[in-house]
């Protein structure tokens, strides 16, 4: 079906088939306008000659939760000369929604799961933007759903399938997504409307008018250029529709051909040797490490990781060289591991400050103050303190006692201050100190211990170094977490040489990785350790 | 102050005779009540009827024109003790609350009043909060019908029928001296319609004029000898009337009765679910010309027999659609068929579902199944809907098309702000030193404590009970103690009495943490006795730490700003540990932010606009230095704090972001603090409308930090490409 720009009156669309009423399910999460949004839709029907009803369930039920609005409508006349009030349904049947509008990518899987939307008759609204749910939120790692897979099953179970992001378009417009969604609506002309009524509906409503009118024509045309038929410039599938973040191809082929071309002179010889030393499914990541680790101490340290991941590059015998490439990626992790320094580095310049105001929306007759939340640890003090000091005052009750005092109750300090930035900015300052650092020592030692259990393995077997190289994901976060992470790591580094006995050591490693990350506790991990909890 | 306001919709309740009025299914009922002359109204919140509590209350002036008394009655027990009011004077008397959870409650004052009788209408208007969005046990009102002896009426889902049933109600109690229940479904209360209004009716007879001519009628008291003479009143008189009533009135209807050989009996409450699925196979039309024989129960208790019986008359099979079990309905129809010795087939829970809400697709595939059986020359084949096919047929609407995996749960949980959370993460925290403990919930918004990230609370035994339900865990040698939870909703309700007066009495040593945010939240937003702000008709500000004191509680804390994480955290420890003996009793007091932001938002903006200094405050992450752990988010939960891609090449787990929807209820920063989080978090403070002296230090600090930054930019020359 074909979606003209040009607007169609009321009068020339028949309801789809004689006697039946439109139904229209919204699904969004309570306190997000699907209620607002229903009742407009009501009101547009109501006023141009519709029965219509529309009902939902209210309640705690709703707060925050997923929940269904329905609506159904019914021309008053037509076939209907006594006027009589129908009996509309007050829920949906599955199979038989003329339009189903979800608030939310993961709402629109929903709405195919409980079979409100089939590929016989109904038009799918989506709005592509994820709200996550909580348990892609509270992952340790990365759990998130795949949303090209819902984009899919949304192509195959839907008649006409309008998505964009009207989330970002009511925002961009400084109203809410009831707006951008009724401008879909209005769009789709499954419901006899033309576009002025629906605007006439927002026109008689309460506060926002105008930014609610401004988010109703972005959804209107966004609805409408979701639908255009794509002119197809490849040869070959269709690039995926969800935003992968990443570099583009030109900077990964620059990165394989000339990696100079990526870095500053500073860096220049680095990259030189990333170009002659390493293979090209690593480079770029080589360079990110190269720059992570210069920006992070100086040219030296990015040279001392060159050397590092060149170890691993030389038994790397993995298919695609992952090794090589993760090896580059876990490496620089760990190398510009969190110490203060770094913490106050990042706080204090300049894209950072300018990234919290834009954030803030504020205006520039605004003003603008940020305050840091900073509740260091007697550890992350002496931690940055040159290695005799720092062991000594970790030791020394009458320091630990005038950390707790300072730091108990944490800091707050305001960076956009004169005083909270200068102590920010002489923290930053501290960085030639660091590598004579107590924890620079006892992170250089670690980092080699592994990086040489990775070369010893990978001669033998490349898949379990691989495995072993991603354990460094464990360890990150600050604190607790840091050192919760630290132990779960230390204790599948310590299980390896039992892994090796088993048939398949690789797969017992990613398992134990896996259980790290699925429980905050470690119970998970001690479990599939084999210990007793 | 509730969450929503119906001070413009209520105006409508003035419409006179003939006008139409439009609106959603409570207000029809309220416009219902007074144009049945009603004298007095009382009842408590709760979904789905929570929004008809706040109708009456935003309708005080309406209702006091016409002499019509309404209170926010303390519990639903004290509601329907209110119905006493109709036992000796010919006044009308309607009470609501959310079912069965508020009628079990009730039952003692129901089952007394529907013992001796009523002389004026008393009528019960049950929201059933049943299927889908429920938030309770699924159970069915209809047992208490039963057992009291109280006419159950379920009319059709239109407004129309659920306002001439408030009326007929309340002539059938009268005609019947039983008080009747007027079912809601959950989703008639919050459907949109319209009815043509009659004139609102002043009580004939008044509750002043009651109170200076006070009557007595000891045959009415249900002390023996009288209660046995209720029992037999009860079938001797009071049915038989009913019965009378109800078919002179035609309460129930028949559609096109005689066209077949067969027939459906239903709850008029799912009269347009059957009328949609009859549509869907061609049998009906939107207009309900049903050409299958239909006897619809607006009635569903008392069962009249010679309706029944004259509905089954030369047909040769019935389907009966009753939602719910147990299947009482379907019991007693087949008593009346086996004691005439009708030979009519009856269907019900064989062909539809046990248990369960009777959806459309349930609807439909169990009256197709049923018309195949008896009829098939009515089906066509050809053009069936394509809910009665078996999920792994590609025509279902369930074939399966997205992955399952791809769509999770989405249950409700706390809202953004909400001062409850931070008492979660606080015991969280607390129970990281102090170990693990028995807690009992109660219900609430609280309860949302239950599910991750939390994972706090094992039971939930009623609304107050929560302290009880953990009652029975007093062993005098265990050095560990109990939490209970309850909400001060739930305080009020009966808590105070059944939970906390219970464990001073019994000397149980638990710690009781009261959630006081002010409001009865969870149910609308309505106020209680100890919500802060000065309410019209109502008295407040009754603390509820002097409430527990009284009752003989000696170690108690009210805890005024539940956002103090690790305060909250310290104090639960004390109270885990203090050597004092008897309940411990913590008020943890905070505003509900749904509340506090509807009330303060506008009052911000208009602020801004008269050109006063405002600051506005909102919480972010810096994506360089948070390394995606989310050990933020297992402590919070808070929909604003999610998250989002990783600006950082080299890192592939998403970060943690801050969304605009953020109020800055302060959360992130004290749970940084507390629980020693990551020094990624950040506040900022948007200053509207700057004074001389904030212009005057922003001038100093942007050269001076702008003249610093520079230096850094400097020392990071020469590392990426210019």
């Amino acid at each position: 079906m074909t979606v003209t720009n040009s607007p169609v009156s009321a009068a020339s669309i028949t309801p789809s088939s004689s006697a039946r009423p439109l139904t229209m399910a919204i699904l969004a999460m309570g306190g997000e306008g699907g209620g607002v949004l229903a009742d407009w839709v009501v009101a547009v029907a109501e006023r141009n000659g519709y029965f219509a009803q529309n009902t939902s369930v209210a309640g705690v039920a709703q707060r925050t939760g997923a929940t269904v609005y329905y609506v159904e409508m019914l021309p008053k006349s037509g076939d209907n000369p006594e006027q009589r009030e129908p009996i509309l349904s007050t829920m949906p049947t599955p199979g038989e929604v003329d339009i189903v509008v979800a608030s939310e990518l993961m709402e629109s899987g929903r709405a195919i799961q409980r079979g409100f939307c089939t590929p016989d008759r109904t038009t799918l609204i989506a709005s592509t933007n994820r709200v996550y749910s909580m348990p892609e939120r509270t992952a340790m790692g990365d759990g998130r759903i795949d949303s090209q897979g819902l984009i899919d099953a949304g192509k195959n179970s839907a008649k006409r399938f309008i998505r964009a992001d009207f989330n970002k378009l009511a925002i961009d417009n400084r109203s809410v997504i009831s707006a951008s969604l009724f401008g879909a609506i209005a769009a789709a002309q499954v419901i006899p409307f033309t576009r002025e009524q629906c605007e006439d509906i927002i026109r008689g409503g309460g506060k926002g008018i105008e930014a609610s009118l401004a988010a109703f024509d972005a959804g209107f045309n966004a609805a409408l250029a979701s639908e255009r038929p794509v002119v197809e410039l490849t040869i070959g599938s269709r690039p995926p529709e969800v935003e992968k973040s990443g570099p583009t191809a030109e900077v990964l082929s620059m990165a394989i051909n000339n990696p100079s071309e990526l870095v500053g002179p500073r860096l220049t010889q680095c990259a030189e040797r990333i170009h002659s030393e390493f293979p090209e499914q690593a480079r770029y990541m080589l360079v990110e490490g190269i720059k992570r680790c210069a920006e992070y101490q100086d040219v030296k340290y990015a040279e001392q990781y060159l050397d590092r991941v060149a170890r691993v590059t030389q038994v790397d015998s993995t298919p695609d060289n992952k090794l090589t490439l993760e090896a580059a990626r876990y490496t620089a992790l760990w190398m510009t591991y969190e110490d203060t320094i770094r913490v106050a580095f990042h706080k204090t310049r300049k894209v950072r400050f300018d990234r919290v105001k834009e954030e803030s929306r504020a205006s520039d007759a605004e003003m603008v103050q940020v305050r840091e939340f900073l509740h260091p640890q007697i550890e992350e003090i002496t931690d940055t303190l040159p290695t005799p000091m720092g062991r000594w005052l970790l030791n020394s009750k009458p320091f630990q006692w005038l950390v707790f005092k300072i730091t108990n109750k944490g800091i707050k300090i305001q960076t956009s201050s004169v005083w909270g930035f200068t102590v920010l900015y002489l923290l930053a300052k501290l960085r030639p100190l660091r590598r004579r650092s107590l924890r620079f020592g006892i992170e250089q030692k670690r980092i080699d211990n592994w990086i040489s259990m990775l070369v010893s393995l990978a001669p033998g077997n490349g898949e379990l170094a691989y495995q072993v190289c991603l354990c460094q994901q464990l360890i990150k976060g600050y604190g607790d977490t840091h050192a919760n992470g630290l132990r779960n790591f230390t204790e599948i580094i310590d299980y390896i040489p039992t892994a090796e006995k088993s048939p398949d050591p690789a797969n017992k490693i990613k398992e134990l990785r896996g259980a790290a990350l699925s429980d905050e506790t470690g119970k998970a991990l001690t479990v599939a350790l084999g210990r007793a909890l | 102050m509730a969450e929503r306001s119906f001070a413009n919709e209520v105006q409508e309740l003035r419409l006179g005779a003939g006008a139409e009025f439009r609106g959603e299914g409570i207000l029809a009922v309220t416009k219902g009540l007074l144009q049945s002359g009603v004298a007095y109204v009382g009842g408590y919140q709760g979904a789905p009827i929570s929004h008809l509590m706040d109708v009456l209350g935003d309708a005080h002036e309406i209702l006091e024109e016409l002499d019509v008394y309404f209170e926010n009655s303390a519990s639903e027990a004290t509601a329907a003790a209110m119905l006493a009011a109709s036992v000796h004077y010919p006044l009308r008397g309607a009470v609501t609350f959310k079912s069965t959870v508020g009628t079990n409650v009730a039952s003692d004052a129901l089952a007394n009043l529907a013992s001796g009788g009523v002389l004026g209408g008393a009528l019960i208007i049950i929201g059933e909060d049943y299927g889908e969005g429920s938030s309770i046990m699924q159970e069915r009102s209809h047992a208490f019908a039963m057992k009291s002896q109280m006419w159950l009426l379920d009319p059709r889902p239109n407004l129309t029928a659920i306002v001439d049933f408030v009326e007929k109600g309340f002539e059938l109690s009268e005609a019947s001296s039983t008080p009747v229940m007027l079912e809601l479904r959950l989703r008639s209360c919050h459907l949109h319609g319209s009815f043509i209004t009659r004139d609102n009716k002043r009580p004939p007879f008044t509750l002043k004029e009651a109170i200076e001519n006070p009557q007595r009628d000891v045959s009415r008291v249900v002390l023996p000898p009288s209660s046995f003479t209720h029992e037999q009143e009860k079938v001797k008189d009071r049915w038989p009337a009913a019965v009378k009533f109800i078919q002179e009135n035609e309460l129930n209807e028949f559609v096109a009765e005689k066209d077949q050989n067969i027939g459906i009996i239903l709850q008029g409450g799912l009269f347009n679910t059957v009328n949609r699925s009859l549509e869907l196979l061609g049998l009906s039309d939107p207009y309900g010309n049903s050409q299958i024989p239909l006897y619809v129960l607006n009635v569903t208790y008392p069962i009249i027999d010679q309706e029944v019986l004259r509905f089954c008359e030369g047909k040769d099979a019935i389907l009966l659609v009753e939602e719910g079990q147990p299947d009482y309905i379907e019991q007693n129809i087949n008593t009346v068929l086996r004691r005439a010795g009708d030979t009519t087939a009856l269907h019900g829970k064989d062909l539809l579902p046990v248990a369960g809400e009777y959806t459309p697709a349930a609807v439909t595939k169990g009256v197709t199944a049923f018309i195949q059986k008896y009829l098939p020359s009515k089906i066509n084949s050809e053009n069936l809907p394509a809910i009665v096919f078996d999920n792994d047929d590609p025509r279902s609407p369930f074939a399966p098309r997205v992955a399952p995996e791809l769509v999770q749960g989405r249950p409700p949980g706390f809202c953004t702000g909400c001062p409850e959370r931070p008492i979660f993460a606080a015991l969280k925290l607390a129970e990281r030193e102090v170990g693990s403990h028995i807690v009992s919930a109660d219900i609430g918004c609280h309860l949302f404590s239950i599910n991750a990230p939390f994972n706090i609370g094992a039971t939930t035994m009623g609304y107050g009970l929560g302290s009880a339900s953990g009652s029975a865990f007093n062993a005098k040698d265990s050095d560990k103690r109990t939490i209970a939870f309850m909400g001060d909703g739930g305080f009020w309700h009966n808590g105070l009495t059944s939970g906390v007066g219970n464990a001073v009495f019994n000397e149980n040593d638990q710690l009781l943490v009261v959630v006081d945010n002010a409001y009865s939240a969870a149910t609308g937003g309505q106020d209680v006795l100890s919500s802060r702000a000065e309410a019209l008709n109502r008295s407040t500000n009754h603390p509820i730490e002097r409430a527990v004191r009284g009752i003989g509680v000696k170690w108690s804390r009210t805890m005024t700003n539940t956002f103090k994480v690790a305060e909250m955290r310290d104090l639960f420890k004390e109270a885990l540990t203090t050597k004092e003996k008897g309940p411990k009793v913590i008020v943890a007091q905070s505003e509900c932010t749904l509340n506090r932001e509807r009330r303060e938002k506008p009052a911000r903006a208009k602020k801004i606009k008269e050109g006063k200094r405002v600051v506005r405050e909102r919480y972010g992450v810096d994506p360089e230095t948070c390394t995606g752990d989310h050990s933020c988010i297992r402590i919070s939960g808070c929909p604003s704090l999610t998250i989002g891609p990783n600006p950082d090449p080299m890192r592939n787990d998403p970060i943690a972001t801050v969304l605009d929807s953020c109020v800055g209820c302060g959360l992130c920063g004290e749970n940084a603090h507390a629980a020693a989080l990551c020094p990624s978090f950040y506040r900022t403070e948007v200053i509207y409308n700057p004074s001389w002296w904030d212009k005057a230090k922003l001038g100093i600090r942007q050269k001076y930090i702008g003249w610093l930054q520079k230096g850094i930019e400097k020392q990071l020359v020469g590392i990426d490409a210019a």
